[in-house]
C-alpha cells in the first residue's frame, strides 16, 4: 500500500472504530429503552396488557317467581329483545346514538333514561338503550352492527303480569332504578341490575326475589368482540315466592266491586293469612316494568279515582258503626256492660247531663229498648252513646287498643299507615287542645277523631272470630330456592291473647250474627254459608238528613257516605275474615255487605253460588227499574 | 459430494452464515406465534430465505471488482426508474413508489439503497482521506437528487435510509469533520424549514412520537399497544406461543414492521439482548471482513452497508419501542416480506464477496 492509501486506511479505521462505538452506544440505549419498558414499567404494562383483553361481564340474575297460595303465577320473567350500548367501546356516543336512532325508533324517554343508566354504571358495564325490540328491528340493528362498535342486541328477561290490573297494589311493580332509589340501596349488589322492586309484594321482599348477579371475565380482542370466556360466578337467581292470596278471591272480591272504588281484605282468622288484598281502581303493572310512558302516566295522576292509591294500607277513614261490636266487647270487659242484662232507651237522641245538644241514632224515630244484642243487631248509636261515656274516653282508648287500633298491624308490606285511635293525650300532642266530652260519645259510634284502615278493621273482626286473638296478618308464605329447591316457610309472630273473656267474646258473635239473620244487613241473609258482620257508613260531610235520617242532597257521587261492612263466616268455627269499604256507597249493607258475601261464598262454597252473588250486585248496579231487594234493603244510614 | 458442497459453500462466511441462521430461527419462531400458528406464513417466509439466500450466493460469486464496474450503471438506472415512477409510477396506499411491469412491480428506491453506497464507494475509494470540498459535493449531489426523488414519492423513512448509507460511505472515506459537524448543525436548524415542508401524516407521527395518548384509538394505536406488548414480556417473556397481545389482535402488523413487538411480549428482556447480540454480531463481523479487505472500494461498501444495517434495526427497534416516530421499516432478516429481504441478502452477498476475494498477505 502506498503512503497516501496508508493514511486513507488509518483514517478509515478510526472512523470505523469510533462508528462501531456509537453503534454501540444506540444499541446501549436501546437496551435502556426496553429494559425502563419491560422492568421499571412492566407492571403498568403488564395490567394494560391485561385490561386490553379481560372485561367483567355482569349476569344479572333471574327474578322470584311470585305465586298464589295454589300455585297459580302472579308476576313472571319473560324474554325479549333489548338495545345495549358499553359505554367504553363506543368512540363518538352522540353519533352514534344519532345514526342508531335512523336505524330503530328511540323514544327521548329511553334517551333520558338511558343518560341517567350511564352515570350510574361502570363503563364496561351495558346500559340499555332500548327494549323489547320486535324482530325487524333486530334485523335492522344486525345488518348494520358493524358500523357501531360497542353497541349489542342482548336477549334479557323482563318481568311480566299475566293478570294485568288483578292484585296490581299488592303486587306492586319492578321499574328502572331512579335516583331515589340510589340513595337507599347498595350498589354492588345492584351491579348489571337495571330494575327494582317499587311497591308492594316486588318491594317488600325485594332482597329475596331480586337475587346476586354473577360475573363473568371474558378474553375480548380488539374490536371488542368476546373471544372466550374465562372465569364464571353465575348468578345466584332470586327465591320463587308463594303468597297466601288465593288468586280466585282475589279476582271476585275485584269483580264484585264492580269498578266502585274501594277495598276488600280477607284473612284467615286462626293464623292472619291473607286470602285477598284489593284496593280498586287498580293499574297493570305492566305498564311500569319498561317505565311508563307519559300518557298513560298522565291517565292515571289525573283519574279522579286516584288508581295509584294503595286503599288497604293507605286509606284511612272513620270506621263508623263497624266498630260497634269492638266498643261493645269494651263496654262488657269493662263491666259497664252486664251480659243481656244491661238495656239502653233509645228515643232517638242521646245528650250528656247539662246539655241540650242532641246526639242523634240513626233512626230518628228511636229503637226502644235494646241490649247488647239488639243495639248490634240494628246498629242503635244511642245505645253506643251511653255505654261509651259510661266507659270514659281512657277505658275506651285502652280496650279498643287490643284490637290493633291506631298502630300498624304490621303486615309485611311497606308503607302502612296506623289510622287514629284518639285520646286526650293524642289530642293534646296533635292539637294542642284538651278533650271534650261530646268527643267521647261520637268516638262510641266510631266517627269523630278515629280513622282506621280496612286491614285493621279486617283484623278487628279476626280477633272477633278466632275468640279472642289479635293475629299478625301476612301475605308471605313461603320462599323456595329455585335451584336446590329448598322451601322455606316464613315465620310470622304468634297471635296475641287480648283480655276479652269467652262469654263475652260469645255474646258479640251472637249479635254480629243477629246483623245477617235479623238487623241491619238481612239482605245477604240466605245463601248456604251463615254469614256473621256489621254495617257501617262512614261520613264523608256534613250531609242533611231527613226524619229517618236519609240522606238528601246527596246526588253528588263525591258527598255520599262510604259503605262499610265486616264479617266472619261460617257463624260456628270461622274460617274467613272479610273488611270491606266501597267509597261513595252510601249503605253499608246494601253497597258493601253483597262483595263479602261473594268472596266468602266463593272460598266457603263454590264458583257456582258466588257467581249468582256476583251476579246480583251487576244487576243492582244497573237496575232498569228499582227491584224489590234493593227498596227493601233501603234503610238508612247504619 | 462433500467436496462439491464445500467448494460451492466456500465463498459463503461460515459466522455470517450462522448468525443469519439464528435470525432465521427467530423470525420463524416469532411469525408462527403471531400469525397465530399459521404454517403457510412460516413455510412462505422459508422459501424466500431459501430465495434470498440463492441470491446471497450468487452476488457472493462476484467479484468487488465486478461490482465496482456496474456501479454507475446501476446508479444511473435506479436514478432513471426513480425518475419514470416520480411521472409514471403507480399511486398506491397515497404514494407513488412502485413501478409496475405486468407480472412484476417493485420499487425502485429498494435498488437505491444499494446503488447509492455503490456508487459513492466507488468514487471515493480513488480519492483520499481527507476528502476535499469539492468531492464532498459531488458527492453530496450523487447523493441528493435519488434521495430527493425518494422524499417527493412521499417516502421519508426510506429516504433517509439511503442518505444514513451515504453518508456512512462520505464519513468513512474521510470527510473532515468540520463539515460534518456542519451538515449535522444546518439539518437540526431546518428543522423548522423541513417541518413545513412535511406532509400532515409524517408531522402526526411526530407528535403521536411525543404524546401517543392524544389519540390512543387512532394515530396512537400503534405506538401504545406496541409499548403493552413489550412492557408486559417483563424480563422473561410471556414465553412461545403465549402473547396475548398479538395472539387477540391488539399489534396491528405484528407480522411485518411491529413483529419485534410481539418477539418481545414472548422472549422478554433476556431473549431481546441475544436478538441485539446477533444484530451486533453480524456488525462486527461486517466491519472486519471491511478491515481485513485491502480494497478500498470493498471496504468502504462493506463497512457503510454493515452500519446500515444496524441502522435499520435500531429504527425498527426504537419505532416499536416508542423512541422514534413510526416509519415503515421492517426489521431485518425478521420481519415478514419479500421486498427488504432480496436487498438485506444482496447485501448479505457484498459481504461475503468481499471476504471471499480478499487477498491475503503472507
Amino acid at each position: 500500500m502506498d503512503i497516501l492509501g496508508e493514511r486513507s486506511y488509518r483514517v478509515f479505521g478510526r472512523r470505523v472504530a469510533g462508528t462501531f462505538v456509537v453503534i454501540l452506544l444506540l444499541a446501549a440505549l436501546l437496551m435502556g429503552r426496553l429494559f425502563y419498558l419491560q422492568a421499571l414499567r412492566y407492571n403498568h404494562y403488564s395490567t394494560l396488557s391485561t385490561q386490553n383483553r379481560i372485561s367483567m361481564v355482569p349476569l344479572p340474575p333471574a327474578r322470584g317467581f311470585i305465586l298464589d297460595r295454589k300455585g297459580r303465577v302472579l308476576a313472571e320473567n319473560r324474554a325479549s329483545y333489548t338495545l345495549e350500548v358499553v359505554p367504553e367501546r363506543v368512540q363518538d356516543l352522540p353519533r352514534t346514538l344519532r345514526e342508531l336512532g335512523q336505524a330503530i325508533p328511540i323514544s327521548a324517554e329511553s334517551l333520558s333514561d338511558f343518560y341517567r343508566d350511564i352515570k350510574r354504571k361502570r363503563p364496561f358495564e351495558a346500559v340499555i338503550l332500548r327494549q323489547r325490540l320486535n324482530a325487524e328491528e333486530v334485523a335492522a340493528f344486525a345488518v348494520r352492527r358493524h358500523q357501531f362498535p360497542g353497541v349489542e342486541v342482548n336477549a334479557r328477561l323482563h318481568r311480566y303480569y299475566p293478570n294485568a290490573a288483578v292484585a296490581s297494589h299488592l303486587l306492586g311493580y319492578v321499574g328502572r332504578i331512579n335516583s331515589k332509589d340510589l340513595t337507599r340501596i347498595d350498589p354492588d349488589q345492584y351491579a348489571g341490575l337495571d330494575y327494582i322492586g317499587k311497591d308492594g309484594v316486588e318491594q317488600a321482599y325485594e332482597t329475596e326475589l331480586r337475587g346476586k348477579a354473577g360475573y363473568k371475565q371474558v378474553e375480548i380482542n380488539s374490536h371488542g368482540r368476546v373471544v372466550r370466556d374465562l372465569e364464571r360466578l353465575p348468578a345466584i337467581p332470586g327465591k320463587n315466592m308463594t303468597l297466601t292470596i288465593d288468586l280466585d278471591l282475589q279476582q271476585i272480591a275485584e269483580a264484585a266491586l264492580a269498578g266502585r272504588p274501594g277495598a276488600v281484605v280477607a284473612l284467615n282468622p286462626a293464623n292472619g293469612e291473607v286470602l285477598a288484598l284489593v284496593s280498586q281502581p287498580g293499574f297493570d303493572p305492566n305498564w311500569f316494568v319498561n317505565g311508563i310512558d307519559q300518557v298513560r302516566w298522565a291517565m292515571l295522576r289525573d283519574d279522579p279515582d286516584h288508581p295509584m292509591n294503595n286503599r288497604f294500607l293507605r286509606g284511612v277513614f272513620p270506621p263508623g258503626s263497624t266498630l260497634k261490636p269492638f266498643v261493645a266487647l269494651a263496654a262488657l270487659n269493662t263491666d259497664v256492660i252486664d251480659d243481656t242484662h244491661t238495656s239502653v232507651s233509645c228515643h232517638g237522641f242521646f245528650q250528656l247531663p247539662g246539655s241540650s245538644h242532641r246526639y242523634h241514632c240513626w233512626r230518628r224515630s228511636g229503637h226502644g229498648s235494646k241490649d247488647v244484642l239488639g243495639a248490634i243487631a240494628q246498629s242503635c248509636d244511642v245505645f253506643f252513646y251511653t255505654v261509651t261515656r259510661a266507659m270514659g274516653i281512657e277505658r275506651f282508648y285502652q280496650n279498643l287498643s287490643y284490637f290493633g287500633f291506631g298502630q300498624p298491624s304490621g303486615i309485611d308490606l311497606q308503607g302502612e299507615k296506623r289510622g287514629v285511635l284518639p285520646n286526650p293525650a293524642w289530642k293534646r300532642k296533635r292539637y294542642k287542645q284538651p278533650w271534650y266530652p261530646g268527643e267521647t260519645i261520637i268516638a262510641g259510634i266510631g266517627q269523630g277523631y278515629n280513622l282506621s284502615t280496612p286491614l285493621q278493621l279486617a283484623r278487628a273482626t279476626a280477633v272477633v272470630a278466632n275468640g279472642g286473638l289479635l293475629v299478625q296478618p301476612h301475605i308471605g308464605k313461603r320462599l323456595w330456592d329455585p335451584l336446590t329447591g329448598k322451601q322455606q316457610t316464613l315465620a310470622f309472630p304468634k297471635p296475641v291473647k287480648t283480655p276479652f273473656q269467652a262469654s263475652d267474646l260469645a255474646l258479640v258473635q251472637q249479635g254480629m250474627a243477629l246483623v245477617v239473620s235479623g238487623g241491619t244487613a238481612t239482605n245477604i241473609n240466605g245463601g248456604p254459608v251463615p254469614i256473621a258482620g256489621k254495617t257501617g257508613t262512614a261520613q264523608v260531610a256534613t250531609i242533611r238528613r231527613d226524619a229517618s235520617g236519609r240522606a238528601q242532597n246527596s246526588s253528588l257521587r263525591a258527598l255520599k257516605d262510604h259503605a262499610l261492612f265486616i264479617a266472619y263466616a261460617p257463624v260456628q268455627a270461622p274460617k274467613i275474615a272479610v273488611a270491606v269499604i266501597v267509597e261513595h256507597g252510601e249503605h253499608g249493607n246494601t253497597a258493601a255487605a253483597p262483595v263479602a258475601k261473594a268472596v266468602i261464598e266463593r272460598y266457603l262454597a263454590d264458583e257456582a253460588v258466588s257467581s249468582k252473588t256476583l251476579e246480583r250486585i251487576l244487576t243492582s248496579l244497573h237496575p232498569a227499574t228499582p227491584t224489590a231487594s234493593s227498596v227493601s234493603a233501603a234503610g238508612g244510614r247504619e | 459430494m462433500s467436496a462439491w458442497i464445500a467448494r460451492v459453500m466456500q465463498r459463503m462466511d461460515g459466522g455470517l452464515m450462522l448468525l443469519i441462521l439464528l435470525l432465521m430461527l427467530a423470525s420463524l419462531m416469532t411469525l408462527y406465534s403471531a400469525s397465530g400458528g399459521d404454517q403457510a406464513v412460516v413455510v412462505r417466509q422459508i422459501l424466500r430465505y431459501a430465495l434470498g439466500l440463492t441470491v446471497a450466493w450468487v452476488v457472493a460469486g462476484l467479484s468487488p471488482a465486478n461490482l465496482r464496474a456496474w456501479a454507475p450503471l446501476l446508479y444511473g438506472g435506479a436514478l432513471l426508474l426513480l425518475v419514470a415512477v416520480a411521472v409514471l409510477g403507480e399511486v398506491r396506499l397515497g404514494a407513488r413508489r412502485w413501478l409496475d411491469l405486468g407480472p412484476v412491480s417493485f420499487q425502485p428506491s429498494e435498488i437505491m439503497k444499494l446503488a447509492l453506497p455503490m456508487m459513492l464507494a466507488r468514487y471515493y475509494a480513488q480519492r483520499e482521506a481527507p476528502l476535499k470540498v469539492g468531492s464532498v459535493l459531488f458527492g453530496l449531489l450523487l447523493m441528493g437528487i435519488p434521495v430527493a426523488l425518494v422524499m417527493k414519492q412521499p417516502d421519508l423513512g426510506t429516504a433517509v435510509l439511503i442518505a444514513t448509507a451515504g453518508m456512512f460511505v462520505l464519513l468513512l472515506a474521510g470527510c473532515p469533520w468540520r463539515w460534518f459537524m456542519g451538515m449535522t448543525g444546518l439539518v437540526a436548524a431546518s428543522a423548522p424549514v423541513l417541518w413545513h415542508f412535511m406532509h400532515d401524516y409524517q408531522r402526526q407521527r411526530i407528535i403521536t412520537l411525543l404524546d401517543p395518548q392524544a389519540d390512543p384509538l387512532g394515530a396512537g394505536y400503534h405506538i401504545i399497544q406496541s409499548m403493552i406488548a413489550i412492557g408486559s414480556g417483563g424480563f422473561w417473556g410471556k414465553g412461545w406461543m403465549q402473547g396475548s397481545q398479538s395472539h387477540l389482535d391488539f399489534i396491528p402488523e405484528r407480522q411485518t414492521d411491529f413483529i419485534f413487538a410481539a418477539f418481545a411480549e414472548e422472549f422478554g428482556l433476556f431473549g431481546e439482548l441475544v436478538l441485539l447480540a446477533l444484530y451486533l454480531a453480524i456488525v462486527g463481523r461486517g466491519i472486519v471482513i471491511a478491515i481485513e479487505s485491502n480494497d478500498p472500494f470493498s471496504r468502504l461498501l462493506a463497512a457503510a452497508l454493515s452500519f446500515t444495517l444496524f441502522i435499520y434495526v435500531f429504527v425498527n427497534i426504537g419505532m416499536t419501542a416508542g423512541l422514534l416516530p413510526v416509519v415503515g421499516v421492517p426489521l431485518p432478516f425478521i420481519s415478514y416480506g419479500g421486498t427488504s429481504m432480496v436487498t438485506l441478502m444482496v447485501c448479505l452477498g457484498v459481504l461475503m464477496s468481499v471476504r471471499s476475494h480478499r487477498r491475503v498477505n503472507l
